[in-house]
């Protein structure tokens, strides 16, 4: 899960990495007093979980308290890139010197952790690592040893950082591993006219792996702007709202993926992602369908199902029970294989609902799912 | 000879008496595999009873290998004590340790991978369904019933496409078939895998399935190109698939314009790879690949 840069900031905070004076407001007047508190002038921030917010107008200058409070009304509300901004950050102004850029990311690759760090921080840092690459330097962290000052002092000098900046990166390794974070970056870090160095801005991606032990995020990552995600999620389905018409719904992820891409083979679009996982219930069966069969985008339904864990005849007394319930208006094909497959076949023979029709292949399942999402 | 596993292998399981371990234990036991063992310090010494056999449970896997030889540990105890089940493991210089459970913090895989590897205990997994080889041994959850033995190595990241491939394919059969699991960080890479089926006389054949995300398919494909002479047939899941989570600038940094279904595609036919459009017609490839379609 990505954190808000409020949520960086303040863990960056916490750990002791300078930053500028800084408050979150949700509503035109609190930016108001916020600005005032700051000495009048701010930095408006629109908080989004994506990037290119500045180049939207969701970063904005403020010179005094009144207009903190226009600039704020202008960007809460404001849509970036599918983000509504409910909250922005007023921060106080600085003056840049120098840009920084400093990161640990995992490194898939290598199955460890890498430290990223140039001297020319900033907005273009992505055309930087692309055109001048010899100008960011890449140095791999051992986990177990972690970032000493001297394993610091290593990265600095060969991103041609200053000096201060050591402390700044023993600590943002820290945030790594205390927060069970998979990147931690902050772009720019800047050195100031006064020679601070501050973070003015940051990024951390926990692991939601972790929630076990890092509770202070929350159960759920409540950024579902999607009604249909949301309800899904509250279930405890993995689903991803797509824009196609055929309904998908499988077990696996490697599966549903595939599934999609052949439903697109057929001349059809996906209307959604939806894993029921291994070894899925009856009810997470039902409850899948009726959240698909609730989105009216969707023409026909394609179950695709192989039973690994999974028994197929949970998962066919599931469908049976979801149009037994919904009042079913869309075609389902359905195709199962794999663990009980027989008995679950048998189950959707027995009830023969007029609108539930059986494949043998997972081609011809989606051949016909895409034939009657183009009919219906 | 199969890779990793065979009728020789001698398998502990860590988690036994938990509800997974003990559904999973009977099912690799009734698929022929030698379960020597399961761990779990506080019923150290009793037995379990599966279907009349009798497992003895060891306090450590220290003592169950002392006391049966055992080479492989399946690893089903949860998340949160995972890591110290694995490093309990590679301190007992184990040499294979399959990692079927699934949620484990990436701080606690990049810790106990790189603690295993030091120790010479190679890790597959973790968030894996394990490895099987057919009518030999079964390491994990992979249904033993979907095919017969044959010529076919297969190696995975998803679970589910690894039983869909044995299922078209049920009818040539199976060297060995390992889900490599896909979590962000893995024990053991497609690449460890085709090195192992490239030296494998039983495997005539690779299939290597991946999908979106990292760059381990493209890796995968320069390898092929510089070391495999055995035929690879691959598919690549994840076209039609939704940009995931971006990880930001770093991410893009260190992975570039690689992830992409598309992108792996390519990699992979330009090292010679014929990659399945859907997994019926990766099946056929691999027939025709064979002489047999």
């Amino acid at each position: 899960m990505d954190l808000y840069e409020h949520q960086a900031r303040q863990l960056f905070e916490e750990h002791g990495i300078p930053v500028p004076r800084a408050e979150v407001a949700d509503s035109p007047q609190q930016a108001r007093g916020i600005a005032r508190r700051l000495g009048g002038r701010a930095v408006v921030k629109a908080q989004v979980k994506t990037g290119g917010r500045g180049k939207a107008g969701g970063v904005r200058f403020a010179a005094d308290p009144a207009a903190a409070e226009l600039t704020a009304r202008q960007i809460l509300g404001m849509d970036i890139k599918g983000h509504r901004v409910r909250t922005v950050l007023l921060a106080e102004p600085v003056d840049i010197a120098e840009e920084f850029y400093v990161s640990y990311v995992l490194d898939r690759t290598a199955g460890g952790f890498l430290a990223i760090a140039s001297a020319q921080g900033g907005m273009e840092i992505e055309e930087v690592a692309a055109t001048r690459p010899q100008a960011v330097a890449r140095i791999p962290v051992d986990r177990a040893e972690g970032v000493t000052s001297a394993k610091a002092g290593e990265i600095a000098s060969a991103a041609g950082l200053p000096p201060q900046t050591v402390d700044v990166l023993v600590r943002l390794w820290q945030v790594l591993v205390r927060e069970d974070a998979l990147l931690v970056e902050v772009n720019p870090l800047v050195r100031t006219a006064q020679g601070r160095i501050l973070a003015l801005d940051g990024k951390v991606t926990v692991d939601d792996n972790a929630r076990f032990r890092q509770a202070r995020w929350g159960a759920r990552d409540e950024e579902h702007q999607d009604p249909l995600e949301a309800a899904a999620a509250e279930r405890g389905l993995t689903y991803v709202r797509l824009d196609g018409q055929v309904g998908v719904i499988g077990n696996g992820a490697g599966l549903v993926m595939s599934t999609l891409d052949v439903v697109a083979g057929c001349g059809a679009r996906p209307a959604n992602f939806l894993d029921i996982g291994g070894g899925a219930s009856a009810q997470v069966m039902a409850d899948g369908l009726s959240v698909i069969l609730s989105d009216p985008a969707v023409k026909s339904v394609l179950v695709n199902v192989f039973g690994g864990i999974t028994a197929c005849d949970a998962v066919a007394e599931g469908i049976v029970a979801a149009v037994d319930t919904v009042r079913l208006t869309k075609p389902l094909v359905v195709r199962l294989d794999g663990n009980n497959a027989a008995r679950g076949r048998a189950i959707l023979g027995e009830r023969a609902h007029p609108l539930v029709e059986q494949a043998t292949t997972m081609d011809g399942a989606a051949r016909r799912a895409a034939e009657l999402a183009h009919t219906v | 000879m199969a890779i990793h596993l065979t009728k020789e292998s001698k398998v502990l399981v860590q988690g036994m008496t938990g509800g997974q371990g003990m559904r999973h234990t009977r099912r690799m036991l009734a698929a022929g595999t030698n379960v020597v063992g399961g761990v779990n310090p506080r019923k150290a010494g009793q037995t379990v009873d599966f279907d009349g056999r009798a497992v003895p449970v060891f306090g450590s896997v220290a003592d169950g290998i002392r006391s049966t030889g055992a080479d492989v540990t399946v690893v089903f105890v949860p998340p949160a004590f995972a890591k110290a089940a694995v490093t309990e493991a590679a301190d007992a210089r184990i040499p294979l340790a399959v990692v079927i459970t699934e949620g484990i913090p990436v701080h606690d895989t990049v810790a106990f991978t790189a603690y295993a590897r030091r120790n010479g205990t190679r890790i597959i997994g973790p968030n894996c369904p394990g490895l099987i080889t057919p009518g030999q041994s079964n390491a994990g959850i992979i249904p033993a019933d979907i095919a017969k033995p044959g010529p076919i190595g297969l190696v995975s990241k998803s679970g589910t496409l690894t039983y869909q491939l044995m299922y078209e394919l049920r009818d040539t059969g199976f060297s060995t078939c390992v889900g490599i699991g896909g979590d962000p960080v893995v024990g053991t890479s497609h690449i460890d895998c085709l090195a192992a089926f490239q030296d494998d006389p039983d495997t005539e054949l690779v299939v290597l399935i991946g999908e979106i995300g990292g760059d381990a398919e493209e890796r995968a494909a320069a390898y092929i190109h510089d070391h495999v002479t055995k035929p690879v047939v691959g598919y690549i899941a994840g076209f039609t698939a939704p940009e995931g989570r971006t990880m930001g600038h770093a991410g893009a940094i260190v992975s570039g314009s690689s992830g992409t279904a598309r992108a792996k595609q390519e990699a992979l036919e330009a090292a010679g790879v014929r990659v399945g459009r859907t997994p019926t017609e990766t099946a056929r490839l691999v027939l025709d690949a064979l002489g047999a379609g």
